[in-house]
């Protein structure tokens, strides 16, 4: 079988200039920070980073904005990261951050769509809402729904409490979040493993994300305090 | 007179039933789980992941693996569960969640919500405010009745919307507000608070309740 444990620079090698990232995780937790760190010491740049928010300055995306490597931020939520806005609004060309706000369960659908075949779904969220600037309005059985369209990256960046050596994966508490997904959505999937134990170990009950998204596989990430 | 916030917060938790699934906002409506009345007991949906959550975690105690939406550490009641975002909004998008209260930049008297954006001076984003608003049965404002003496509480909102026609109800510490097809209709006020009163911090037109009462305190 094919090894897919790596070090964390091996993992981020393939990320270059430009690259369009999801990165799982709400308010950072259940970001994998040592693959930020990793993406953080490559200093790749102008990448398009699809997160549910910005993180803190210090945590998660936070990092990636603080050293200038994020072009473009897909998110739901900015407000807990003021260098965000610092970034959006500065005259610095080389600095300036584009900032695309969409729903929280809007996003998380889009990633979904992305992962599973989908051309796009119908929510109601955001009708009559600058939200629906450009987009399809579309009537069914009485009600008006935006269609929305599926998101996909290049790579994810994935938070696993328990992984397997296959990249099976489980989630402890709040941490799941945007990371199923996301793990289905990209072309190349990275797990940040809080620990690595051997195929069998973990019951098949309990595993959320298959080993057959994962292609790689990173340890030493663990709890962090936000 | 109490703490503002405690005012609304406790008149809010009259409108929770016994079983209701809810959201609830982060600051002042957070304060609404303090104040539930006796054998009430209702089951807090947290949009990052959680249904049955708990209430803050203990200093010390904490599980920085456990977080509501607001990033604070919290715990989680027996017989709860954790779910992806995708499930999470799922059940608010699919009327799951029984009533969701949260708080307001403005509201007006079409039901019209504006809540996530002054453009060009706040951008924080509408998290999940938009799913929430549109998914839940019950849409419950919760906040002080004007910013610093300026309206909230519009004849047509003059922000963004979070989302339109869906606030059913407005609680401040002056009174008690639903929103009909003809306007908003005041159904309890604050003894405080005289008619007059709380109708010059209201710029809609309010339609006074044959019924009107004191505010349930």
């Amino acid at each position: 079988m094919k090894n897919k444990i790596m070090t964390a620079q091996e993992a981020v090698a393939g990320i270059h200039d430009g690259a369009t990232i999801m990165v799982g995780g709400f308010m950072a937790c259940g970001t994998p920070e040592i693959l930020i760190d990793a993406i953080v010491e490559k200093g790749v740049k102008h990448l398009t980073i699809i997160c549910n928010d910005a993180g803190v300055p210090g945590r998660g995306v936070g990092k990636l904005v603080s050293n200038g490597q994020v072009k473009t931020l897909i998110a739901s939520h900015v407000g807990l990261n003021p260098e965000v806005a610092q970034r959006m609004n500065t005259d610095i060309e080389e600095d300036k951050l584009e900032c695309i706000l969409v729903p929280q369960g809007t996003l998380a659908e889009r990633v979904r769509a992305g992962g599973t075949g989908l051309g796009g779904f119908l929510t109601p969220t955001g009708v009559g809402t600058i939200v629906a600037e450009g987009k399809a309005v579309i009537h069914v059985d009485g009600r008006d729904y935006l269609l929305e369209k599926p998101l996909r990256a290049d790579f994810a960046l994935i938070r696993g409490s328990v992984t397997d050596k296959f990249g099976n994966t489980t989630y402890n508490g709040t941490t799941r979040t945007f990371n199923p997904m996301m793990a289905a959505a990209a072309d190349y999937v990275i797990v940040g493993a809080c620990e690595i134990v051997e195929i069998g170990e973990i019951d098949p009950n309990n595993v959320v994300t298959s080993g057959i998204f994962v292609d790689a596989i990173v340890g030493g990430e663990k709890p962090w305090q936000i | 007179m109490a703490d503002i916030k405690e005012i609304i917060a406790a008149r809010v938790a009259k409108e929770l039933k016994d079983g209701d699934v809810v959201n609830l906002g982060i600051g002042l409506p957070t304060m609404v789980a303090n104040f539930l009345p006796e054998g009430v007991h209702i089951v807090l949906q947290s949009e990052n992941g959680i249904m049955g959550m708990g209430p803050a975690a203990e200093k010390g105690k904490e599980d920085v693996d456990i977080v509501n939406a607001g990033a604070q550490y919290v715990t989680v009641n027996s017989g709860a569960m954790f779910f992806d975002s995708a499930t999470s909004f799922g059940i608010i998008r699919g009327g799951h969640v029984d009533a969701t209260i949260l708080g307001a930049l403005e509201v007006d008297q079409h039901g019209n919500l504006s809540n996530w954006i002054v453009p060009g001076k706040m951008v924080p984003g509408m998290g999940g405010a938009m799913d929430l608003v549109v998914g839940a049965k019950k849409v419950i404002i919760a906040m002080q009745h004007t910013q610093k003496g300026a309206h909230k509480i519009l004849k047509e909102c003059r922000l963004p919307y979070t989302a339109v026609g869906v606030v059913d109800m407005i609680i401040t510490e002056m009174g008690v507000m639903e929103i009909t097809p003809e306007g908003i209709l005041l159904t309890e006020l604050h003894p405080d608070y005289t008619v007059d009163q709380i109708q010059a911090a209201t710029e809609a037109e309010l339609i006074i309740s044959p019924e009107l009462k004191p505010m349930v305190l």
